[in-house]
């Protein structure tokens, strides 16, 4: 079966980000396709490449990196909740005169059209947030 | 046409879960997730809403998250306890999901 993910809420606030993992993993293992992981409102904090949490402490930025690039999914960011919160690829941070940009690996920035596109295409939508 | 309901947060905090009770049709699954799984432990002012949702509809609770909370064996009867391989089928069982949020 065919999935789209929608992940609402950014890491470390709750447990939504959590959960959408251990969902993403458990789906894979048996055998699905994850179409497209959307990540929208504070979700997008899950795609910046400078968190650094204590060293007992899970990385869950890294596990979606390490996801998208052992299964090769599609991490979509929201472009317009990111520019809010200061999540930028490069393009965007020049186009919008920024020194420094700060995407993870795995993830790409794109606009809103991809969670309605994921919607039609996947046989199964799951929403995670707060 | 069956529904998979996921609710994550605790029926003490929102209103959500009592909406989801109020919403759901019979037939549909109700799973509970994060917080909501407080809702799974009896004698509380929200026990008898989920007994009551269980007359029609099938109830279920994510274990890894009922046991993070120290509730472990601590879940009504009647109410089926799944991990995140029983989540994912609940997904692909039913026609369509709804998270409570």
């Amino acid at each position: 079966m065919k999935y789209t993910i929608l992940v609402n809420e950014g890491p470390y606030q709750h447990q939504a980000a959590d959960s959408a993992i251990q969902f993403v993993r458990a789906a894979l293992e048996k055998g699905h396709e994850i179409f497209r992981v959307f990540f929208y409102h504070d979700g997008v904090n899950n795609g910046t490449r400078l968190t650094v949490p204590p060293a007992d402490d899970r990385l869950i930025q890294k596990a979606w990196t390490e996801l998208a690039e052992k299964h090769g999914l599609d991490l979509v960011i929201c472009i317009a909740a990111a520019q809010r919160r200061g999540i930028m690829d490069a393009d965007e941070a020049k186009r919008q005169g920024l020194d420094a940009n700060n995407i993870a690996p795995g993830f790409r920035i794109s606009g809103l059209g991809q969670l309605v596109e994921g919607g039609i295409q996947a046989d199964r939508l799951v929403v995670f947030g707060d | 046409m069956s529904m998979l309901h996921i609710v994550n947060k605790s029926p003490f905090e929102r209103v959500a879960f009592a909406s989801c009770l109020a919403h759901a049709n019979a037939g549909d699954s109700i799973l509970m997730i994060e917080d909501a799984v407080v809702g799974a432990v009896d004698g509380s002012s929200f026990s008898d809403k989920v007994k009551a949702a269980m007359s029609d509809k099938t109830v279920y609770v994510l274990g890894a998250d009922l046991a993070a909370r120290g509730l472990e064996g601590k879940a009504m009867e009647g109410i089926v306890s799944v991990d995140y391989a029983g989540f994912v089928d609940l997904t692909a069982n039913n026609d369509t999901t709804q998270s409570w949020l």
